[in-house]
């Protein structure tokens, strides 16, 4: 087991190729990597061109495959002027919305997820696989299937056009409670009964031994959520009628018009490179503890 | 520092299934008791309940004269030793062992203190900023008796704590463990199905089959009296030999023994190293004198195992260094009387 450290940590180089590889497939394989990336990344650089021209560069095709001198201009107005389209509201606002509502639903599902698995896995209670199947069924019932039941709801609560009703329909989560159950059933039953004998109690094993177990599960979970949570459309759609509510994805569909003059188009595009910048950021940053999350077993 | 008391213990598990059938052991101040027996003989079970994982069916279990059924494993003041260790895996060796004593509140500088002394006891000081999955097996075994070890319990609870070591280590740690629990002077259980672990280790040993006890005493005294043929022949290694007679005189399949078997005898056994072979004609012997013929030899260097047939039936004979038979020869194996146990049919010891 300790030596497995050693096993898989990766070779650098080339100099270590695998048995039967040889140079030309190495070529191959790096140049279908790179025309792949290209094929992803061509669309963003677009994006990231248009943004830097004013609308009138681009409403005149063909668009200019070099950023132009705009950027700081565009984006300054974007982020702190205000958008016409969206009744002037400012990109930042809609920035902070949007991070408030993707940390609520994915720190929000973990909560809840991990404290449920945990009553299911470590706990005898009566009416327990009814419960657990209740969860497992609700894996059928997406927020699109309950979603006018869900808006009268908040509706009668008063909760349209606030964090709390744009979070807290989307924060139970099935599938994340699965996922923990099914690490915490890896858990070896003696661990748990050493941490009985050395006396910790329900919520002292939760804390001092599930907890920094399930770390990395927890962060690869976390990646995810905060990119669902990040590109919710029809809830956001639904929930917010205010402006200055709206998240990110739901003012950039309202910022386009159908009449193609009337469209901010440079505004547009700033706009969707702010809107695809913190997941990449969450991504980038994480990413270390994700990939552990999916393929590591520290135990 | 404590009597660890069980009196008509029971398990029963929802459905029915009845793992202990009414144990009581009686296990001194200090000494260290092994349950023994094979697979699903319930000695975990039992050890689990004493423990206070697992609850009491009926009966009563007492630790240092209070009855514990109804206490939990934290307050019973017991430390247990698992079979994979169990080792925290995100802690270091450190924060492993003072896990149990920060529960109970123990204040910092004797927490050190004590994980310290500890450690080096176990000679696990260098170790103690490790994390378990950089340590040897061994390395992990001497973490898991240390987290035992420093809360210093009434009893300790061992489950099987050497089964994944290699031979070797098994042998120095069995060593270690004896001396350690003389040298702490704390009440102990410990279960294993490895009987060369159970001989050595045990001030107490409690042979158990199938939810029962078979044997329970010094385990010298049960290699040389075992009370059934259950203990004949899981204690000790090889196994007694044991022949089936017919009318206490006569061998299956007709052979004639020549000692005399007390009534009602339906077996008949002997060590395989009290047995002797002769060649060639034998003065008359008053113990048993059985033509036999060697089916296999293994040499282990200081002795030699001869497998034999004798009567129909498999016997093992031990000698001494080297052996001169071969596969195929005919020869006679020879026992003295004082030598032989006998078994009435039921399997319970004659005399």
């Amino acid at each position: 087991m300790a030596d497995t450290v050693q096993a898989t940590a990766p070779s650098r180089g080339h100099d270590k190729l695998m048995i039967g590889q040889s140079a030309v497939s190495i070529y191959t394989a790096h140049a279908i990597l790179i025309l792949g990336i290209v094929v992803v990344a061509f669309p963003i650089y677009y994006t990231f061109v248009a943004s830097t021209h004013t609308l009138q560069t681009i409403l005149r095709p063909p668009l200019p495959m070099l950023p132009g001198g705009h950027f700081i201009e565009n984006y300054s107005e974007a982020l702190f002027g205000g958008v016409g389209r969206i009744g002037g509201v400012p990109v930042s606002t809609l920035l902070w919305n949007t991070t408030i509502v993707a940390f609520g639903i994915a720190i929000g599902k973990i909560v809840i997820s991990i404290l449920s698995a945990y009553a299911i896995v470590f706990f005898r209670f009566p009416f327990r696989m009814f419960f657990f199947w209740l969860i497992f069924i609700t894996l059928m019932l997406p927020v699109e299937v309950r979603i006018l039941p869900t808006y009268k709801v908040m509706v009668d609560l008063g909760l349209i056009d606030t964090y709390t009703g744009l979070i807290v329909p989307l924060i139970a989560s099935a599938t994340a409670t699965l996922l923990f159950r099914q690490f915490f059933l890896t858990i070896p039953g003696e661990l748990v009964e050493a941490a009985r004998v050395d006396g910790a109690g329900p919520y002292r094993f939760f804390k001092d031994i599930l907890l920094p177990l399930s770390r990395t599960n927890i962060a690869a979970l976390f990646v995810i959520l905060f990119i669902y949570g990040w590109a919710q459309y029809l809830w956001p759609l639904l929930v917010t009628n205010r402006n200055d509510m709206n998240t990110i994805v739901i003012a950039l569909k309202k910022m386009v018009s159908f009449a193609d003059a009337d469209t901010e188009w440079h505004l547009v595009m700033v706009t969707s490179m702010l809107a695809i910048l913190p997941p990449i950021l969450v991504v980038v940053f994480m990413q270390r503890w994700f990939v552990r999350g999916l393929v590591d077993t520290e135990k | 520092m404590a009597v660890v008391d069980l009196k008509d213990v029971k398990k029963v598990y929802p459905g029915g299934v009845e793992a202990v059938k009414g144990v009581s052991i009686a296990i001194p101040d200090k000494a260290l008791c092994v349950l023994v027996g094979p697979s699903g003989c319930g000695k975990s079970t039992l050890l689990r309940m004493i423990a206070g994982l697992e609850t009491i069916s009926a009966g009563s279990c007492a630790i240092d004269g209070k009855v514990v059924n109804q206490i939990g494993p934290t307050e019973r003041d017991i430390a247990m030793v698992f079979q994979n260790y169990a080792l925290y895996p995100h802690m270091k060796v450190y924060d492993n062992m003072a896990y149990g004593l920060r529960n109970r509140g123990t204040p910092k500088d004797e927490i050190d203190r004590r994980v310290q002394a500890t450690a080096k006891t176990l000679e696990l000081s260098h170790l103690l900023e490790r994390r378990p999955r950089e340590l040897s097996g061994g390395q992990r075994q001497r973490v898991a008796m240390g987290r035992a070890i420093v809360r210093n319990p009434k009893v300790f609870l061992f489950d099987e704590p050497l089964s994944n070591l290699d031979a070797k280590l098994r042998g120095q740690m069995r060593v270690e463990i004896k001396k350690l629990q003389r040298e702490l002077g704390v009440t102990s259980v410990y279960v294993t199905h490895d009987q060369l672990e159970a001989m050595t280790l045990a001030d107490v040993l409690v042979v158990m089959n199938g939810g029962l006890v078979e044997q329970l005493g010094d385990p010298l005294d049960i290699y040389e009296k075992p009370a059934s043929t259950f203990v004949a022949s899981f204690i000790g290694a090889p196994p007694m030999n044991l022949l089936s007679l017919t009318d206490g005189a006569l061998l299956a399949d007709g052979t004639a023994i020549t000692a005399t078997a007390p009534a009602g005898a339906a077996q008949l056994g002997f060590r395989p190293e009290d047995a002797d072979v002769a060649i060639g004609a034998v003065a008359s012997v008053n113990g048993i004198s059985l033509p036999a013929v060697v089916e296999g030899v293994e040499p282990v260097g200081a002795e030699s195992f001869l497998y034999c047939a004798a009567g129909g039936q498999k016997i093992v004979v031990r000698v001494s260094g080297r052996s001169a038979a071969n596969p195929g020869d005919a020869l006679k194996v020879v026992a003295k009387p004082e030598k032989l146990h006998w078994f009435d049919s039921s399997g319970k010891r004659l005399g």
